[in-house]
């Protein structure tokens, strides 16, 4: 179309979530007719990025510190651990200022049929981290999924016997859901789940 | 080429970021895959999960193609179990096994029939166990497998069946078996047609022998031909029982 330099930037753009070819040439185009303003910043924070950013070593989320800025924190609640299938689940998180403690990155789920098994998680470390005896309480929020679920059970049991809390966040009703459009499994999951009001 | 029934979800592959890759079972068409789009949405993802009865569409332009599905939720089975570690093992472990051992797209009416019964009856829990014993009995008699529990294969007797040949899978009496007792497989009563005499619950003892016994021949005939280890989940439903027979009053 324009030179290989072009086709390559094109073809690596379309490889991104939520891009496809046709995508992909429009953000190539909109970057190569403005380099100055768009195309170099943008390359210099992808380098700068790709140099610095690394997983935690206690928790597995992605920061430019290790340990990362929220296990680092004196003001979090360092006996309250929240258990995420990915890092972006604990954005969507402090996304919404509802949890004033700590993560970890599970980094998937058990799943018999993608072949990933307890070996393949961030679970060690998480169990380590309960080990040390600070933590009170730790928190599943995985998906209500068959995989989440499973990986939920399977926590549980290690993580109980070392005498700590596990609960799980809830599953029922969204804000701003009418009844009458969810699904049927949603629907039985809140009827289980009441609780007094 | 399409068509439309009451189906199964046995698993759900990923493709791409919002599709997947399906494999459903009917009562007509056996265990089907075919593309099911933005099966990994928001909100088409609740119904495309194992265990889930769905009234599913079938289009393909040929027979031998993919295809693709489309479907509507009739029973949410995986969402009933979600909570109850036994129920979702013992759901994980018959969808791999149905998805892992079925040849596609060959039908097999009564491990559909016996499948659909049985998810339906999860929730009620561990005694659900001994019929998914039976329903793997029934899934190795279909394939080709089936194990001979008539009568004794060393007496002929037709009482007091107790083990199992490993090699024929012929049934075995404890006179027959003798001094061999220790070198076959426990028959539980489960596996046995009901008697008279026989109104006991089934234990996680029979549970636990009967899972060895249909896991056994699953693995040797079934996916050892295919060069294939027993599914993952069957494995973790077998090491569950194990637990559960070691922590029983009885044990």
């Amino acid at each position: 179309m324009g030179g290989p330099e072009i086709d390559r930037l094109i073809g690596l753009l379309a490889r991104l979530p939520g891009f496809g070819p046709r995508s992909a040439r429009r953000a190539a185009l909109r970057l190569l007719q403005q380099p100055e303003t768009r195309m170099l910043p943008l390359a210099n924070a992808l380098a700068e990025a790709a140099r610095a950013v690394r997983p935690c070593a206690a928790c597995g989320n992605l920061d430019s510190q290790d340990p990362c800025t929220i296990c680092a924190d004196p003001h979090r609640d360092h006996g309250l651990i929240c258990v995420v299938e990915g890092v972006g689940d604990l954005w969507a998180l402090e996304r919404a200022h509802v949890h004033r403690g700590r993560y970890h990155v599970l980094g998937g789920t058990l799943s018999a049929l993608a072949g990933t098994g307890p070996d393949d998680l961030n679970v060690e470390p998480l169990l380590a981290r309960v080990r040390e005896g600070e933590v009170a309480e730790v928190i599943l929020a995985l998906g209500a999924t068959v995989e989440g679920a499973t990986t939920m059970h399977w926590l549980t049991e290690r993580l109980k016997p070392l005498g700590v809390v596990v609960s799980r966040v809830s599953q029922g009703v969204p804000m701003g859901g009418a009844l009458d459009v969810l699904d049927d499994g949603t629907l039985a999951a809140a009827l289980r789940s009441r609780r007094p009001f | 080429m399409e068509w439309e029934a009451p189906g199964i979800v046995l698993s759900v592959r990923p493709y791409g970021e919002a599709d997947a890759i399906a494999a459903v079972m009917t009562e007509a068409h056996g265990a089907h895959r075919g593309l099911a789009r933005g099966a990994q949405s928001r909100g088409r993802a609740a119904l495309w999960q194992p265990g889930n009865l769905v009234q599913a569409r079938w289009v393909g332009r040929l027979s031998e193609q993919l295809g693709a599905f489309s479907a509507e939720l009739i029973h949410p089975a995986a969402a009933l179990v979600l909570d109850d570690a036994l129920a979702l093992a013992m759901l994980t472990a018959v969808c791999a096994t149905a998805e892992s051992a079925l040849p596609e797209r060959e039908p097999h009416p009564r491990v559909f029939d016996g499948l659909l019964h049985l998810l339906a009856r999860l929730p009620q829990g561990a005694a659900q166990l001994s019929a998914l014993i039976r329903w793997e009995a029934d899934l190795l008699s279909d394939l080709g497998y089936g194990l001979d529990l008539a009568s004794c294969a060393a007496t002929g007797a037709t009482t007091g069946l107790a083990y199992v040949s490993p090699k024929s899978g012929r049934a075995v009496s404890a006179e027959g078996a003798g001094t061999w007792a220790d070198r076959l497989l426990p028959l539980p009563a489960l596996l046995l047609p009901p008697t008279p005499l026989r109104n006991a619950p089934d234990t996680p003892a029979d549970w636990h022998a009967g899972l060895r016994l249909t896991g056994h021949f699953l693995a040797r005939d079934v996916f050892g031909l295919q060069h294939k280890p027993l599914p993952a989940a069957r494995i973790a439903l077998y090491d569950r029982v194990a637990d559960m027979m070691e922590t029983a009053p009885d044990a």
